[in-house]
């Protein structure tokens, strides 16, 4: 598994094919829920878009009517950090983030975590090495096992990332 | 502050039994736990975006924590909604409420 380090103001990572392919799947996901697929009855969205009066449905309408058009393009555009900053084509390679792409980055790693941790129903004391070692035992080919990979492996990049900066 | 030859003024005295009108409380944005943001990432969103000392934001991280919600603001309504959406911008789950 790949990680970030700091590289004077750079923020590098050398990443094999796989994490490139599964990064650009993730990043495209993201952007297909807040384009074509963008659906408020969705869960997914309702995480990313949260109801900023809970007792106030009337508010919140209002508060999303002058907040979401920005909200929804500013999350379109940090997915769009990482599919820009991929390696072309299907190769693995080094990618190099300033500060404001890592920012980026961060915030797109967290919003593709959001979405899968309401997919993969994730709670508060989940512990993801019992679920997945769970998820093999049943079926490892299973779809459950490679998402719940993949939202571990997105985690520890975005950490990586995050102690690169804070560093 | 020491040195200061500062006026000895009492404090006003407001009796606890006097209600501030609901339509004069300053508006609080709350941040809620969720099971999926870092610890790290949420310290480090507070800061970012409020600009609070190391200690400070890991202090609300950990009420968000522990508490399962803490205030991380609090002013005028549309101030508050200001800090909601640059909080969803980074995925925190954040609403708006009278304090």
């Amino acid at each position: 598994m790949s990680m970030f380090r700091r590289q004077g103001d750079r923020y590098v990572a050398t990443f094999a094919v796989d994490e490139v392919r599964v990064l650009r799947k993730v990043a495209s996901e993201v952007v297909g829920l807040l384009t074509d697929g963008f659906d408020h009855g969705d869960p997914v969205v309702g995480r990313l878009f949260p109801e900023v009066y809970p007792d106030d449905a009337a508010g919140s309408a209002e508060f999303r009517r002058y907040t979401e058009g920005d909200l929804k393009t500013a999350k379109i555009d940090q997915a769009g950090a990482i599919l820009a900053a991929l390696p072309d084509g299907e190769a693995g390679g080094e990618v190099r983030l300033d500060a404001e792409a890592a920012e980026a980055w961060l915030r797109a790693l967290n919003d593709a975590r959001l979405a899968m941790g309401v997919r993969l129903e994730i709670k508060d004391g989940t512990d993801l090495g019992e679920e997945l070692d769970d998820a093999v035992a049943e079926d490892p080919t299973s779809s459950r096992v490679f998402q719940l990979s993949v939202y571990a492996y997105l985690g520890y990049l975005q950490e990586s990332l995050l102690n690169a900066l804070i560093d | 502050m020491g040195g200061m030859a500062a006026p000895q003024v009492a404090p006003v005295e407001t009796p606890d039994t006097e209600e501030v009108p609901v339509s004069d409380r300053p508006w609080v944005t709350i941040v809620w736990d969720d099971p999926v943001n870092l610890m790290t990432y949420v310290t480090w969103v507070f800061q970012k975006l409020f600009g609070y000392s190391r200690e400070k934001a890991e202090q609300l991280m950990l009420d968000v924590h522990h508490k399962g919600k803490a205030v991380v603001s609090s002013g005028a309504r549309e101030r508050m909604e200001h800090d909601a959406s640059q909080l969803h911008a980074y995925g925190l789950w954040a609403t708006v409420d009278r304090s």
